[in-house]
């Protein structure tokens, strides 16, 4: 990806709680267009704080951030869908609120749904749906905009390995498809290896930037690349990385 | 489909019991009717007075339904603007407690002797009815999911639309169930009004009956007065419990029948 010009560059960045946690501290990030990147790190040190600091949903308090202005999705660690509206009601909202034209909203929605492979639940309310149906709706709400910049929160914790393996299948294809550039949040080292091109390693609270790791695999990825040598060996050594960001915060 | 038969039945079931065992009580102990009528006559009775208890039915439903109207609108009205700017909600918030908070009876009086009687009614249902709606609204408007709510930052919308899309709709369920609240409410604050205003005339209501029969012990037309009433209150309850269900059965918890 190199030559591609920088959308996200954090800068020094701290960011100190009202209540007085400080949640990352000296933090630099560059990510460029068209990139995958992940961030890998130990629950609360501060992943969900730099997405939504990205994302401009949440000011720093320290360092400079520079940041596309608008056209960003973000996918929430929870699917976060309007329980009152149907999928395709839910998947159309930022283009309502943007106020777009109706048969265009209405083309967008439709090729987002089929992305994500939900074209026949458009009608379904999201009650109705499966956990890993609501989390690819969620998806498709924040594709709907083709956004050239995603921001993923862990959007596949809580599922299963079976439908997680699958997302992140779909997840690559779409990628591939568009080519935007995209943030993943996740704790899971295998799944950091799996998707991204590059994983960025944070240590414990405050959250501070201990590895960034390139991972030289060619897309597309699969199921060979998941059970080959070089993913086994490549998830050894983000593992240990992993391992030394946390005894570094432990001293 | 066994359960949904019981819920029907068993309180039918209660009905017939009770009534029979009312009217073998009246028989059994010759109970005189200026003591406790039997049920048989309370239904002649019914029958008897039918128009002119009719017409304070009327007299009652109306005033208990525009108090009602005026408590939704109010209520609603209030809670918006007091989720959209602080300050009105700094500046009214505890009035509307102390409004809530004292007894009805106790203001009747006084709201009687500022207006005149049917506004007075009119604003008896109103004060006692509008809380709930107010207090509903207001928590489910303060409770939208807060990444809901960091969504719509993300895309740049305006207070409205959050208001809108996001807020009005989220707090549908509290605020049917203030509603729900305020529907029995009203009832009781137009009958108390009623009751304390006490003056005769073509314009009164059912609750003016029962207070009239009661000074001139026509005991049977006091209990079917009564019967009316508490058949209103009942179809207040069943027309707002409709309504709630109709809006929010697609995807509500409270609502939605869940396929096992
Ligand atoms: N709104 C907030 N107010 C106060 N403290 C917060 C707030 N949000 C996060 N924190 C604190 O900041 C730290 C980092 O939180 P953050 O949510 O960014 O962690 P995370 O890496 O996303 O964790 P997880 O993997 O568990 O989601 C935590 O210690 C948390 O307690
Ligand atoms: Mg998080």
């Amino acid at each position: 990806m190199t030559g591609a010009p920088t959308i996200v560059a954090l800068r020094n960045v701290g960011k100190t709680y009202d209540s007085g946690t400080v949640a990352l501290d000296g933090f630099n990030l560059d990510v460029q267009g068209g990139e995958f990147v992940a961030l890998l790190g130990p629950s609360g040190c501060g992943k969900s704080t730099v997405l939504r600091i990205v994302a401009g949903l949440s000011e720093a308090t320290q360092g400079a951030v520079e940041r596309p202005d608008g056209n960003i999705g973000f996918v929430f660690q929870e699917p976060t869908l309007m329980p009152w509206a149907s999928v395709a009601t839910n998947v159309r909202l930022p283009l309502k609120l943007a106020h777009a034209d109706d048969a265009q909203a209405h083309a967008a929605v439709v090729q987002a749904l089929a992305r994500v492979g939900l074209a026949e639940f458009a009608e379904a309310y999201p009650r109705e749906l499966s956990g890993g149906m609501r989390m690819r709706a969620s998806i498709a709400r924040a594709l709907v905009t083709e956004p050239q910049l995603m921001l993923m929160d862990e959007p596949f914790a809580a599922l299963d390995e079976i439908t997680r393996f699958k997302l992140n299948n779909d997840l690559l294809r779409v990628w591939q498809e568009l080519r935007r550039t995209v943030i993943f949040v996740t704790h899971s080292v295998f799944e950091s290896v799996y998707l991204s091109q590059r994983i960025v390693v944070m240590t414990p609270r405050p959250g501070r930037v201990f590895a960034e790791i390139p991972i030289a695999a060619p897309y597309p990825r699969d199921e060979h690349f998941r059970t080959s040598a070089d993913y086994a060996a490549t998830c050894r050594k983000v593992a240990e990385a992993l391992e030394g960001a946390m005894a570094e915060g432990a001293s | 489909m066994n359960d949904r038969i019981l819920r029907i039945a068993l309180p039918l079931l209660m009905l017939v019991l009770v009534v029979l065992a009312w009217d073998l009580a009246v028989r059994l102990y010759a109970i005189p009717p200026y003591v406790l009528p039997g049920p048989g006559l309370v239904l002649a009775t019914l029958n008897a007075d039918a128009g002119l208890l009719w017409q304070s039915l009327l007299v009652t439903f109306t005033i208990t339904f525009e108090g009602f109207m005026l408590a939704a609108v109010g209520g609603i009205v209030l809670a918006v603007a007091f989720n959209q700017w602080r300050l009105v909600e700094y500046s009214f918030y505890p009035y509307a407690v102390i409004l809530q908070v004292t007894p009805i009876v106790a203001v009747a009086p006084l709201l009687l002797i500022y207006l005149p009687q049917p506004l007075a009614v009119l604003a008896c249902a109103w004060i006692v009815a509008f809380f709930p709606v107010l207090a509903n609204t207001t928590l489910g408007l303060n409770s939208v999911d807060h990444n809901l709510i960091a969504l719509f930052d993300l895309y740049k919308a305006s207070r409205w639309q959050v208001l809108w899309n996001l807020k009005l709709p989220a707090a549908l369920p509290q605020m049917l169930a203030g509603l729900r609240i305020a529907g029995g409410l009203s009832l009781i604050g137009a009958v108390v009004a009623e009751i304390a205003a006490g003056s005769a005339g073509a314009g009164s209501g059912l609750a003016y009956r029962i207070a009239e029969s009661g000074y001139r012990l026509n005991i049977p037309r006091m209990f079917a007065a009564l019967l009316l009433l508490s058949l209103a209150g009942v179809a207040i309850f069943f027309a707002l419990s409709a309504l709630s269900y109709l809006a929010l059965r697609r995807w509500h918890e409270s609502a939605v029948r869940r396929e096992r």
